[in-house]
Parts: structure tokens; C-alpha cells; sequence
């Protein structure tokens, strides 16, 4: 076990140093990178000035070294827009997407478990098909659509939801079903393969044979084991509705990080775009990392290992 | 080899539909989808003028949604198609150069690729068109070589498997040289899979193009695409629904078709996937 955690950990710092290079090298794309902070009418001579304070007339290497260590130093930088440091006007943004992230986590839930226990229960029967491919559609809706069909029936036409925003306690709701839709596939599809796994096992049959319906077996003890590997995903997932908000958040004007990113990619604010991309890939990593660990933690057979 | 079942056959057609629209757009579209007419804004589906019967109506500077809907078809498929050929080619290369190879480049390349998909794709594709700027070839060079890696993982792993397997070593002895027994023995022999993976992606570059053209950082104005015109009729949503509920219907008719045409690949060419 100890073996496999360092292992586990080693890997993730490995990616999450590739994640930062990789950032680093699409920053530098264009050649020069001092372009992707300035308004653009600033001067020459500003440019230049800036270039040289901030080190992008230094070499590659020096800057690819300074920016590590900043980094290493949780240090963002400076926005020259806002003219406030990165971290703090990150900081303000998160709350807002952790809360959209949850609720669409929710619906998600709550709607891929049930389809993809009934996909797996009813297996074989045309059903069972037609939720596959309703399950299926959610994966293919585009959450710009999906999010302006919201809008436009329950604002709109009805009256009933806020459509942009983040005013009142019931704005969370629109977004987080765009949001829940697309990511409810996963849940689905990981649900109904756990389900079968479990229900050919003999433990199902000695359960059957000592008289329980099918119903009670599957609620009794099929649900409890097949939830193991289904907790786990929703970690991965998290990873993905942070990335999916950058899409919702606009459609719905949502104060969090991927409506940020949008608008400082629009102000030309690019240590702030950079600052959320490393913010989301970190974040991603991190849970990988967790529900690795969850899930050797509760699977003794991968605790122990070879 | 087995007659696919009708509503492979129908899904099979609707792409078909998608594809002629895009090649034949000229001939089809009843109008210049460029054409601008004051007198025509925000007109609903159907309305008749002097200037011409619209069936799914106008956008807000009196442009025919109908021919913009066709010509935005080019934009989606070509977008799409082209991505997907860069991605799999560069996937597929690397993964096949990987599992053959083994030693560094494995470990060089397998690590890349572990980082490539620790960023949301989504993000990372709006990252780098956002500092090269929009433009077709930059958004297929975007698309394409960030979405490579999934390619990698399996082309990776299936020249693991067939890599081990007589007939290649049979080759080895016979003197065949390295790249042709990559190309010519191996490559076809792991096609399958990248094939369903390549459809699965098909389905998400549509998705992207359209979402980056939405945010405004993909096909450019006046280029007509389905997600940039969506984007134009989101200030218009309470006035003029067309313009965002036609360009989606048609999106997500495309995807889903694609999307559902994949799993039925999937499982044709992995039967174990659809006995589970």
C-alpha cells in the first residue's frame, strides 16, 4: 500500500508539472507573450518597457525557470488590467463554480444512477435501449443549447427561474441542469456497468436461492456494491463540470472562473486565463489522485497488492 | 457481414443528409447567406416579402437563416473531419512509436500524454486559440494536436498486445524494416479501435468547433457557423427564438446521430462491450 500511494503521488506530481509546461508553451506560441498582456493600443516604447519588467526578453529557459518558481511559490502574478494580484481575483470567482459544480454534480446524480440502474435491471428489454439512447442525447446537447432552451421555457415563456446572474438562492438551478445533462451520461454508463457486474455474482443467486425477491436482492446488497466504483468517478467528474462552466457560465452569466477566463481572454488579461486553466488542471489531478486512493482504501484486494 | 438494422441504416442517412448539405450548399441554400437586407431583420419562420419567402426566417441584420444553417454545415463537418485526421494521425503515430519502442520515448510520450489530459480539453482549446488568434487552419491545428493523446493511450496499448504476437517476430526474422512492419503489419491490425475512438471524437470536435464559434474564438463573422449564429441570436432570445433553436436542433441531430452510430461501432468490432 505505502508503495502504491508513492507511486500514485510520484505520478500526479509528474503530470501536474507536465500541465504547467505544457501551459507555458501555449503562452509563448505566439511568440511573444508581452502582446497577451497589453491593451491593444498601447505604444511601443510600453510594450517594450513591460517586456523588459517582466522578463520576456530574458531567455526561454531563464523564463520557463522564473516561472516555476514563482509558481512554486504560489505566486500568480500580477494583473495589469485589474491591477490586483491573480490569486485574489481567482479567489473571489471560485465559490461561485464550486457551488455550480455541486448542483450540477447533484443532478447529474440524480438522474444518471437511477437511468443507469434501470438500464442494467432491464436489460436486454427495449426500455432498456430507449434510456440508452436518452442517456446518450444528454452526452450530445450542446450546454449552449440546452442552457438557451432553459432560458427561453422557464424564463421566458414561463417565468418561473432567473435566467442570468447569480442573485437569488434559485439562480443555481438553470445552469446546473445544462450543466447536470451532459454529465449524467458517465454516471449512467458507470452505473449500469457496476449493476452488471454485481448482479452475476453468486452472492445474487444465494440470495435469491434463500427466497428474496429480485427487487429486495438488488436493494439490499447489489446498490450497496455497486456504488463502490460509481463514488469513485465522481471525482473524475468534477474535473469535467469545472471545464464544462466555462461554456454555461457564459450562456448564464454565472460569476465563476469560466465566465472570469472568458473576460479576461476578451481584456487580453492572460496571466488571469492562465491562472484558471492551472487552477482546473490541478484540480482535476488532485481528484484523480483521491479517488485512486478511495478506492484502493476500500478494495482491500488493491490495498494489499502484488 | 450482417445487414446493419434499420435505425443504423436511418442514422446512417441523416449524416449522409449533413454531408450532402455541406458539399452541396450553393445548389441548396435559397439565398446568399451573406446577403444583408434592413427591410428583412428578425423576421419569424415563414414570413413571405417582396424579397423572398423565408422558411426558418432571418437573423438581426436580415440575413436567410435557412441558407446560413446549410452553409454552416461546411463549417461544422470541415472543422471536424479535418481535426479528427490531425489527431489521429499524430494520436496514432506517437502511440504506435511508443509501444514499439518502448524506453524513452515511451516514457516521454506516456507522460505527455497523462498531462495532456489532466487539462480539460475544452479550456485548453480556448486557451490556445485565444493566444493565436481565430482562423480555420488554426482552429483544425488546435483542435487537432491538443485531442491526439486519447489516440496515444490506445494505439499504445494495442502495439503492446500485437507487438508480442509470432507474426510479428516472424517479420522481424524475415528482415522486414521496423517502420514498414509499424505501418504494414501492426497499424492495420489495431484500426478497429482507433476507428471508434476517432467516431467518439468526431462527435466532440462538432461540439467544440461550435463552442468555441459560440464564445466567439472559432469560425469568424460573417462565416456563417452554427455556433457563432447562436451566439448572435442568444441578445435576441426573447424576440427572435429561431435563431438559437434551429442552428441547435441541427447540432445536436448531427452529434447524436454521430454519437449513437459510435456505440453501435463499439460494439460491433468489441462484442464484449455489448454483451455486459
Amino acid at each position: 500500500m505505502p508503495r502504491h500511494i508513492a507511486g500514485r503521488v510520484g505520478q500526479a506530481l509528474v503530470a501536474a508539472f507536465g500541465v504547467l509546461s505544457i501551459v507555458f508553451v501555449v503562452l509563448h506560441l505566439s511568440g511573444d507573450p508581452t502582446l497577451l498582456l497589453v491593451p491593444p493600443d498601447a505604444s511601443a516604447a510600453q510594450i517594450a518597457e513591460l517586456r523588459h519588467a517582466l522578463g520576456f526578453d530574458r531567455p526561454l529557459l531563464a523564463q520557463y525557470l522564473a516561472y516555476l518558481g514563482q509558481l512554486a511559490h504560489f505566486d500568480l502574478g500580477q494583473s495589469l488590467v485589474q491591477r490586483a494580484p491573480v490569486a485574489v481575483i481567482l479567489a473571489a470567482r471560485i465559490p461561485y463554480t464550486v457551488e455550480l459544480a455541486l448542483a450540477a454534480l447533484a443532478v447529474a446524480i440524480g438522474l444518471g444512477l437511477p437511468a443507469g440502474i434501470a438500464m442494467a435491471v432491464w436489460r436486454g428489454r427495449p426500455a432498456a435501449r430507449l434510456l440508452a439512447v436518452v442517456v446518450l442525447a444528454g452526452q450530445s446537447l450542446p450546454t449552449f443549447w440546452s442552457g438557451i432552451l432553459l432560458i427561453l421555457l422557464f424564463g421566458v415563456t414561463l417565468g418561473w427561474l432567473p435566467t442570468s446572474g447569480a442573485d437569488s438562492a434559485s439562480s443555481v438551478i438553470l445552469p446546473a441542469v445544462a450543466l447536470g445533462l451532459v454529465t449524467m451520461a458517465g454516471f449512467a454508463r458507470m452505473m449500469r456497468i457496476a449493476m452488471l457486474d454485481e448482479l452475476g455474482r453468486d452472492y445474487v443467486a444465494a440470495a435469491r436461492a434463500r427466497g428474496l425477491s429480485r427487487g429486495a436482492a438488488i436493494l439490499r446488497h447489489v446498490l450497496r456494491n455497486a456504488a463502490i466504483p460509481v463514488v469513485t468517478i465522481a471525482a473524475l467528474e468534477i474535473g469535467n463540470l469545472l471545464a464544462g462552466a466555462v461554456i454555461v457560465e457564459t450562456v448564464f452569466a454565472w460569476p465563476g472562473i469560466g465566465q472570469l477566463a472568458m473576460q479576461s481572454i476578451a481584456a487580453r488579461d492572460f496571466l488571469v486565463v492562465q491562472a484558471v486553466v492551472l487552477f482546473v488542471s490541478l484540480v482535476y489531478i488532485g481528484m484523480n489522485l483521491l479517488a485512486d486512493l478511495a478506492y484502493a482504501w476500500i478494495d482491500p484486494r488493491i490495498r494489499r497488492g502484488p | 457481414m450482417r445487414r446493419p438494422p434499420p435505425a443504423i441504416l436511418l442514422l446512417l442517412a441523416i449524416l449522409a443528409g449533413f454531408v450532402v448539405m455541406a458539399l452541396a450548399a450553393p445548389l441548396l441554400a435559397p439565398y446568399d447567406p451573406l446577403h444583408q437586407s434592413l427591410l428583412a431583420r428578425l423576421r419569424p419562420p415563414g414570413t413571405a416579402l417582396r424579397a423572398g419567402r423565408f422558411l426558418l426566417g432571418t437573423d438581426d441584420l436580415g440575413r436567410d437563416l435557412l441558407s446560413r444553417l446549410i452553409f454552416g454545415a461546411r463549417a461544422s463537418l470541415a472543422v471536424a473531419a479535418s481535426s479528427v485526421a490531425v489527431s489521429l494521425a499524430t494520436g496514432s503515430l506517437l502511440g504506435l512509436l511508443s509501444g514499439w519502442r518502448r524506453g524513452w520515448s515511451e516514457i516521454v510520450i506516456m507522460r505527455l500524454v497523462d498531462s495532456m489530459l489532466s487539462i480539460p480539453a475544452i479550456l485548453l482549446a480556448v486557451l490556445t486559440v485565444a493566444v493565436l488568434g481565430p482562423g480555420f487552419v488554426k482552429l483544425v491545428l488546435v483542435l487537432g494536436l491538443t485531442r491526439w493523446p486519447r489516440y496515444t493511450r490506445v494505439a499504445y496499448a494495442q502495439t503492446l498486445q500485437v507487438a508480442a504476437l509470432p507474426y510479428i517476430r516472424a517479420a522481424e526474422m524475415a528482415g522486414c524494416r521496423p517502420w514498414r512492419i509499424l505501418l504494414r503489419h501492426i497499424l492495420p491490425n489495431i484500426a478497429g479501435p482507433l476507428l471508434v475512438v476517432a467516431t467518439s471524437e468526431f462527435g466532440l470536435m462538432i461540439l467544440f468547433e461550435a463552442g468555441l464559434s459560440f464564445l466567439g474564438l472559432g469560425i469568424q463573422p460573417p462565416t456563417p457557423s452554427w455556433g457563432s449564429i447562436m451566439s448572435a441570436g442568444r441578445d435576441y432570445v426573447a424576440r427572435a427564438w429561431w435563431l438559437t433553436v434551429f442552428p441547435g436542433a441541427a447540432l445536436f441531430l448531427l452529434v447524436l446521430s454521430v454519437n449513437l452510430l459510435g456505440d453501435w461501432l463499439r460494439d460491433r468490432l468489441d462484442p464484449r462491450s455489448a454483451t455486459r
